[in-house]
């Protein structure tokens, strides 16, 4: 176990964990904003399903991964139309409508991969690949773990300190905000409470289309079913292990990260342990978090509750 | 003085009901006006339609001389017209600043604090409000969140503001305090609309619109007039207030409540060391701004909600573990503070909320069934001897007006309660009639010899009807004071905490 901690293994580990939560960043960061909004989009886990297949369909036919990121967005934007009508307009019980998404996206992805491949082989694409940044890249220890990678990730470093930004230093932020707490407040001043939780939703899904296409893009060459595996239910856990602040969450999804990277190690040192056992640890931690975190002083007072004028 | 707002003829139905019929009205500019009428006069259906929130069916609304059509209440505001409610509409995490400048108008994408706090400092020295601007709304008293809201308003704009029942939730002091503060916007030019049932608000404006069933009985300068004169305008005739017989004093201990603390959902401290006597044919009143540990200690009372220490005891007999059964068993009446979630079942009829707790009793039942012949000759009996008006006994207390919701409830419990009348709020939310029969109920109880603990948040009239009054703050009894030896402003003082102003040696 003590030879993870060493060296070469180490800097492979720490750069695991650094690849391995940067997609989520994505995620998290569209998903915070979307909840600090009021709205409890749970679809983080579908969205990022149907980035992928979409991102995976685009790159294997046309070859270009920056062009499967587009479209990927754009159709996450699309699909986060359904949220906000069933949750704004509808005013249903918005956990239902995720829960309901999340399945309809299972689905729905798997017809598309099927239809798709239709009897051949799944074809494979080249994605994003890492791009050292030149000097940075040479500083011992950092340079592997943090300027060796994909130039998606340096970008995700920058995104929460933009959402940060958003939401406390401009007024539409601090307007989204206000929604999640108390959107009478808005309201009374004039201000439409459903089109800045449907923009807030919108933002959210193309955040989290983002990260699952470069989850496909930039790590893998096919697509298969269970691309995501629950890391978009980490997400939702992840902010509110954060409570609801950008940098906790980011610490929340760091921690998630880094037991994962120790299960894949765990694996090719071949300690005599079950490796399944390590694979089990970020969900393990969730469950931890969960618990043992009361904290939630920071969950926005008016979320999950569809706004009404009385 | 020329007038900012002119209400010609303005009509508001809601079904069948005329809320609102040709009302006329104008207000001046710079004048505190103040729009005086019992419950349902169509005080708020008015001010509803002043600030955009109903539609008007007919007359004509002018602004500054223009005719306005307002359709929400963003519109008025963009207007100048700010509604201050009675329940502020604040974001308890954000400070007072953002709370302000949230969703203002101003240009670019960056918050712009900096200017945003000189302009709203500038309001705050014109008005005489002094408030931290850095802290958030949670941590701040009632009476300074009813000043961020008024400067919500100003921030926007507003040239008239309309205040829906503002002392509502404040001590006196916190009302002296808004006073003056409305004092210096008027001095600004501002107009202020004022929503009041209290005298004492109404004779500190300049003019008063009396309201009674939807008209407008009169306006007059209240420098010309009496509280007398508009109380008699706003009822239709005069009302003889109640006070408590000196004859009758209070004679044998009824309830005595030991050191009693309670804890509330979060584990925190909602009732600390409560100690108090009620004794046979006395009044003892419960003054207090609401939160601070009354609806608990009515609770711990009637047995739902846990004792975490202390104890009481009925007649000399301590109460140990109290069920709610046993206590009412016991010969305990109760009037809870939301007569229509805890007091009565809305759907049920009169007949059935008359036996409710009392379905199981011989009285009404035969074997298993409700005795529904006796179930009517009792709902026939109570209606008559407490004017209850309804249509019949089956339809549901609901559709009844607060005042007669009430009386049903007075019914029920006086016919069980043999020894204790415990009352939270009992006249909350009635006009001055409706009160007063209450009242009458009560002092009748006093004289037959009940033992009564009477919350209120109309201090006037506890000073009235009292033989003593404990003063509830934070969970605690402040002090336990004769209405006699006491001022409104003692009172009050005690409310916000502060019990150096106790008349000493009182028990």
């Amino acid at each position: 176990m003590l030879e993870l901690l060493q060296g070469p293994l180490l800097i492979s580990l720490l750069a695991a964990m650094v690849r391995i939560a940067t997609p989520l960043l994505f995620s998290a960061m569209g998903e915070l904003v979307t909840q600090r909004a009021g709205i409890w989009n749970i679809a983080v886990e579908g969205t990022m399903l149907i980035g992928a297949i979409v991102a995976y369909m685009v790159a294997s036919t046309t070859g270009s991964p920056w062009l499967a990121l587009a479209i990927a967005i754009l159709a996450c934007a699309a699909s986060s139309l359904i949220m906000s009508f069933v949750t704004i307009v509808l005013k249903a019980e918005q956990f239902v409508a995720g829960l309901a998404l999340n399945l309809l996206a299972s689905g729905v992805t798997l017809f598309w991969f099927q239809a798709y491949i239709g009897g051949r082989e799944a074809p494979t694409f080249i994605g994003f690949d890492q791009v050292p940044i030149p000097y940075l890249s040479d500083i011992p220890i950092l340079g592997p773990v943090l300027f060796s990678q994909r130039l998606l990730t340096y970008v995700s470093f920058l995104v929460p300190i933009l959402v940060w930004f958003f939401l406390y230093r401009t007024k539409y932020g601090l307007e989204v905000r206000c929604v999640g707490e108390n959107p009478k407040a808005l309201d009374v001043k004039g201000l439409h409470v459903g089109l800045r939780q449907c923009l807030a939703i919108m933002f959210g899904s193309m955040m989290s289309g983002f990260g699952g296409a470069f989850l496909m893009l930039g790590y893998s060459d096919k697509f298969v079913p269970d691309l995501i595996a629950g890391r978009g239910w980490l997400v939702v856990v992840a902010i509110i292990a954060g409570n609801w602040m950008p940098f906790r969450i980011v610490g929340a999804i760091f921690i998630f990260a880094f037991l994962e990277a120790l299960g894949i190690h765990a694996q090719v040192v071949g300690i005599p342990v079950p490796h399944q056992l390590f694979l089990v640890l970020p969900y393990v931690a969730s469950l931890v978090l969960l618990a043992g975190l009361r904290s939630r002083t920071h969950q926005p007072v008016a979320l999950g509750i569809p706004y009404n004028r009385e | 003085m020329e007038d900012l707002l002119n209400v010609q003829n303005l009509t508001k139905r809601f079904g069948s009901v005329i809320a609102n019929d040709g009302v006329n009205l104008d207000i001046r500019k710079g004048e505190i006006h103040c729009l005086f009428g019992e419950n349902g006069a169509g005080k708020s259906t008015l001010s509803s339609c002043l600030y955009g929130y109903y539609k008007a069916d007919s007359g004509e609304i002018r602004f500054k001389g223009e005719v306005v059509e307002l359709s929400s209440p963003a519109d008025a505001l963009r207007l100048g017209i700010g509604m201050v409610h009675q329940h502020f509409v604040l974001v308890s995490n954000f400070t007072v600043l953002e709370n302000i400048i949230v969703g203002s108008a101003d240009v670019g994408l960056l918050l712009r604090k900096a200017d945003a706090r000189r302009r709203v400092l500038g309001l705050c020295r014109d008005c005489g409000i002094d408030i931290d601007l850095d802290r958030e709304i949670w941590q701040l008293s009632v009476g300074e969140q009813q000043w961020v809201e008024i400067l919500k308003a100003l921030y926007f704009g507003a040239e008239l503001l309309i205040l829906d029942e503002p002392t509502a939730v404040l001590t006196p002091q916190q009302s002296d305090q808004l006073f003056v503060i409305l004092d210096g916007m008027r001095k600004r030019g501002l107009s202020i609309v004022l929503i009041s049932h209290k005298l004492r608000e109404v004779m500190q404006s300049d003019r008063v619109t009396i309201l009674r069933k939807g008209k407008v009985v009169a306006t007059v300068d209240t420098a010309n007039t009496t509280a007398e004169a508009i109380t008699a305008l706003m009822v239709g005739h005069k009302v003889t207030k109640n006070v408590r017989d000196n004859s009758v004093t209070p004679a044998g201990e009824i309830l005595s409540v030991e050191k009693v603390s309670a804890v509330g959902e979060w584990g925190e401290d909602v009732l600390k060391d409560v100690t108090f006597t009620v004794a046979a044919n006395e009044v003892l009143g419960l003054a207090g701004v609401a939160g601070n540990g009354q609806k608990e200690l009515f609770e711990v009372l009637m047995g739902v909600r846990a004792l975490q220490s202390g104890g009481f005891s009925l007649e000399g007999s301590p109460v140990t573990a109290p069920t709610s059964r046993q206590i009412l068993d016991s010969g305990v009446g109760f009037i809870p503070d939301d007569r229509f979630l805890e007091g009565l079942i809305p759907e049920f009829g009169t007949a059935e909320n008359l036996v409710l707790g009392w379905q199981r009793s011989p009285e009404y039942c035969r074997g298993p069934f409700l005795d529904r012949r006796k179930l009517a000759e009792l709902a026939r009996r109570k209606i008559d001897e407490y004017k209850v008006a309804t249509a019949s006994a089956d339809l549901p207390v609901e559709r009844l007006s607060g005042g007669n919701a009430q009386r049903v409830i007075l019914a029920r419990e006086f016919q069980h309660a043999r020894r204790l009348l415990l009352a939270n709020q009992p006249t909350r939310g009635l006009d001055v009639a409706a009160s007063e029969f209450v009242y009458e109920k009560i002092l009748e109880k006093r004289a037959a010899g009940f033992a009564i603990l009477l919350a209120s948040e109309e201090l006037e009239d506890l000073l009235r009807l009292c033989d003593r009054i404990a003063v509830m703050f934070k969970g605690r009894i402040m002090g336990i004071v004769r209405p006699e030896e006491t001022s409104l402003l003692e009172l009050g003082m005690m409310m916000a905490g502060d019990a150096s102003q106790l008349t000493q040696g009182i028990q």
